[in-house]
């Protein structure tokens, strides 16, 4: 069995994120630029289903300017057999994303897409969705158990009431929730192996994707600075602010 | 933000003062490139904050336990050596063809200074390992190495220096251990050594003790000293682990800080039947330690660069989150306190940090790149600066990171003097620096007695050419005038007074000369150390992609270094220049 992965490129999550002073977008000059954290979940369950001898090949495929390589290499030293890039200098919309997705999962037949459920950048939480919808498959979403069985995959789901179990036939997708796995670090040797392994670069253009966008980002606005904390005498004095100030109860 | 050491700080001392990626110009780091070496130090990173951070309190506060049969460390520390084991970091410096990955020495450094910052306790029984697997590796025979190196490598076994004994600390020429050869081609060892990091534990299947001792009629000093391989148990030519080496853990000491690793007592020979094996010549033992040492003391010196560094970026956060006081200027009750780095003399307390620990840690890495050009490079006159630096690549971060630490304490008050937060431990454990790995007094005689004239005086030529060169750049930019002026100006003295030291030491006045030896290696530090802190501002102006706040920072750094550091160091050189008896002068009895 074939899986592709689909990783992106995101500021790391250890970075105190600036807003540009226009408000244009988030100021990406300079920062640390890391695989995110959901997108390498997925890449550990696809390399943790090779390991156990349920999938032959795992592909990772990343969608961005030259630079996403990095995280493609990232993802190869954890495991993955090769990589696709599609090199765009304008980032895509969710949408584009999924249509180009969808043109590599025609291209590669793979029984199992692993996505992570949303980028830490952008938090749309839709790809994945979109690409199912497309792509004309089952999809278990936020998923924190993954069994492949057969020809079928068991999915365990975090929804808001508990677990969910769904059973999808395959070819299917799958998004990662955070409990998935804890994903492993690249050992040296891997690092090393991971620069010889295969890289195909391919453009929206040659796949016949137009990734002009529907959306636009009007402004962007950093989060208002969390007020400092009170110390409260007792409980009747927290009940209080909590009904009067905070207006929560 | 990371809590280990400010990424962009490690990123700009990397890429643009050390010019990493043009190590992979060198055969040895040509299968490198800029992104393998950011995901190497990636996973450091992220074992250091994953498996050595969380436990750093934990295992100072529960102290390994020995119950007169085994020694037991807290759990985390066997999983933190998996981890570190396992992502191939305890062989990386080596050959691809002994199971290494060729990482340069500039990388390693800076993944251990992750690693440092996190946990040194913890760290440190990587860190023997790896020490002591470099001496067997250079020194020790095939059947040796295939016995014992390839286990340290893969984490099975780890790897100690047995040196220091009870009565023989300093002075080595002394030690007492004796060896004794057996009809196997082996020897019987007997003897006991004290503070023996990591010399028993419950991490690793087996232990590796590199013991300096004495072959049966060995002449008297150095010259009759050898290394031995004492295993804690024998190993057979599977590989496997069989009896129980006479070594014996005679108890535990306790420390003021660095409390996660054990330190033993070792009795070897209680029973007569303690077996080593000779590594290399016989009497040849403290110079093959001394490749050892020489690492491992620049590995000091990075331990408490990062020790530091993690202090300075605990207060900073600390001060910037803590209201207290008011601006001179208001006496208004009614508006809301500021944060105290809005303190003039809080912000003091973090500058002088700041330029102890980046300080250092450049020192640290600059040692690293001349590993490396000396190494992989070829380059011998990039050796001989590394054998005059080493000194005080230890002894400078020893000496300043406890100081930034001490700093630390005090931005946080009475929080800084509680074991609700780190720095208090961060102090105590940087304390030991200055003592083990040779003292800051045996560093200095070191240096003033032996480094300086090593080569004829080579080493502190090339010093001052590479000076000359910063000096050159960094007078175009106008922001670094008065910095520039005020090191130029320092510089002449400092190279007259050591011209007359070495004139003195040739005259025979050495008691007199080296009296002084532990001030003249501070002077020498901070002249270093200001020289590269010129360096930083210099190069931090010349590259336009840096944040203006990270700019300016060395910049002020540098100016604060230059105008506060030096002059010490020059009021110091004039004492030295009287040829100051007051240390040589005082009689015992008057103490
Ligand atoms: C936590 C810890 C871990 C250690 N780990 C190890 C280890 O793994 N392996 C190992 O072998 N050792 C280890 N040591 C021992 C350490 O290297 C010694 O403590 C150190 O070398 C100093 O020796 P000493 O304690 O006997 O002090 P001494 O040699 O007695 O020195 C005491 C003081 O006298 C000064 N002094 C001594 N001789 C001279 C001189 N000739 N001129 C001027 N001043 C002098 C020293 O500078 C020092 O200030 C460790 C020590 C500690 C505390």
């Amino acid at each position: 069995m074939k899986i592709l992965v689909a990783v992106k490129r995101v500021i790391d999550y250890n970075v105190k994120v600036r807003v540009k002073a226009d408000q244009s977008d988030v100021d990406l000059s300079n920062v640390k630029m890391a695989l995110n954290p959901f997108c390498e979940i997925a890449v550990e369950e696809a390399v943790r289903l090779k390991e156990k001898g349920v999938a032959e090949e795992v592909v990772v495929v990343s969608i961005g300017p030259k630079a996403c390589q990095e995280q493609i290499r990232t993802a190869l030293a954890l495991g993955a057999d090769r990589g696709i890039h599609v090199e765009s200098d304008v980032a895509p919309d969710s949408l584009a994303v999924a249509k180009i997705l969808n043109k590599i999962v025609a291209e590669e037949a793979p029984q199992l897409v692993i996505l992570g459920k949303q980028s830490i950048d952008s938090d749309n939480n839709q790809t994945g969705q979109m690409l199912a919808a497309l792509a004309d498959m089952p999809q278990g979403t936020f998923a924190s158990e993954v069994v492949v069985d057969g020809d079928k995959v068991q999915v365990t789901r975090e929804v808001d009431g508990g677990l969910q179990t769904v059973e999808l036939t395959l070819p299917a997708i799958v998004t990662t929730d955070l409990r998935l796995n804890e994903p492993r670090y690249a050992s040296l040797p891997n690092i090393m192996k991971a620069k010889r392994k295969p890289l195909g670069v391919k453009t929206p253009d040659e796949l016949g994707v137009s990734i002009d966008s529907k959306v636009s980002v009007l402004k962007v606005e950093a989060p208002a600075e969390r007020s400092a904390g009170v110390k409260v005498a007792d409980i009747a004095e927290l009940v209080e602010k909590l009904k009067n100030e905070a207006k929560v109860l | 933000m990371s809590k280990l050491v400010q990424q962009q700080d490690l990123e700009f001392l990397l890429n643009t003062v050390f010019s990493a990626e043009a190590l992979t110009q060198y055969e040895r780091y040509a299968d490198y490139d800029q992104e393998a070496f950011t995901s190497v130090l990636d996973t450091a990173r992220r074992i250091a904050e994953t498996h050595f951070l969380p436990h750093n309190a934990k295992a100072d506060a529960h102290e390994p336990q020995f119950d007169g049969e085994h020694v037991t460390t807290i759990p985390e520390v066997k999983t933190a050596w998996q981890h570190y084991a396992e992502s191939g970091l305890l062989s990386a410096r080596h050959g691809y063809a002994d199971g290494g990955m060729q990482l340069p020495a500039l990388i390693s450094m800076a993944c251990n200074a992750y690693f440092m910052a996190a946990n040194p306790a913890t760290a440190a029984y990587p860190f023997l390992t790896s020490a002591a697997a470099n001496v067997i590796h250079a020194f020790a025979a095939e059947a040796q190495k295939h016995a014992f190196l390839e286990p340290m490598f893969s984490g099975r076994f780890a790897g100690t220096m047995a040196l220091t004994e009870p009565d023989v600390g300093s002075s080595l020429g002394d030690l007492t251990t004796k060896a004794t050869p057996h009809d196997d081609g082996s020897y019987r060892l007997k003897g006991q050594k004290m503070y023996i990091s990591g010399g028993d534990q419950d991490i690793t299947e087996n232990i590796v003790h590199l013991v300096l001792a004495r072959i049966e009629g060995a002449p008297a000093g150095v010259k009759g000293i050898s290394m031995f391989i004492v295993p804690k148990f024998l190993v057979d030519e599977q590989g496997q682990c069989t009896e129980r080496n006479d070594v014996k853990l005679a108890g535990l000491l306790h420390k003021m800080g660095y409390r996660g690793t054990t330190s033993t007592v070792l009795s070897f020979g209680e029973q007569g039947a303690c077996v080593g094996y000779l590594v290399g010549e016989a009497g040849h033992g403290l110079s093959y330690m001394f490749k050892m040492m020489n690492e491992a003391r620049v590995g000091v010196g990075l331990g408490a660069a990062m020790i530091g560094y993690r202090g300075y970026l605990e207060s900073l956060a600390y001060a910037k989150d803590r209201p207290q006081g008011r601006r001179a200027t208001n006496r208004d009750p009614a508006t809301k306190p500021v944060a105290i780095i809005e303190h003039a003399d809080v912000r003091r307390m973090l500058l002088q940090q700041k330029a102890y620990v980046e300080g250092s840690l450049a020192l640290c890495l600059l040692a690293a790149r001349l590993v490396d050009e000396h190494e992989a490079g070829g380059n011998a006159e990039s050796g001989i600066l590394l054998d005059l630096l080493t000194p005080v690549v230890k002894s400078y971060p020893s000496f300043y990171g406890p100081r930034a630490n001490d700093l630390a304490i005090q931005v946080l008050g009475g929080a800084g003097y509680i074991r609700e937060y780190p720095v208090e431990q961060c102090y105590r454990d940087n304390r030991l620096n200055p003592i083990h790995e040779g003292t800051h007094g045996i560093q200095g005689l070191d240096l003033l007695g032996r480094k300086l004239w090593q080569h004829e005086g080579k080493g502190l030529k090339l010093l001052l050419e590479r000076i000359q060169v910063t000096l050159n750049a960094a007078t175009k930019h106008s922001e670094l005038r008065e910095t520039v002026a005020l090191y130029q100006s320092a510089l002449k003295p400092f190279m007259t007074t050591t011209v007359e030291l070495g004139q003195s030491l040739l005259s025979g006045k050495a008691e007199e000369t080296l009296a002084n030896a532990s001030v003249y290696l501070d002077i020498m530090g901070k002249y270093v150390v200001g020289w590269l802190w010129l360096e930083m501002a210099s190069k931090a102006l010349e590259q336009d992609d840096l944040a203006a706040e990270f700019v300016q920072g060395k910049l002020q750094a540098a100016r604060y270094f230059m105008r506060w550091e030096l002059p010490e160091a020059e009021l110091h050189l004039k004492r030295l220049q009287a040829g100051d008896d007051t240390f040589l002068a005082t009689k015992p009895e008057w103490l």
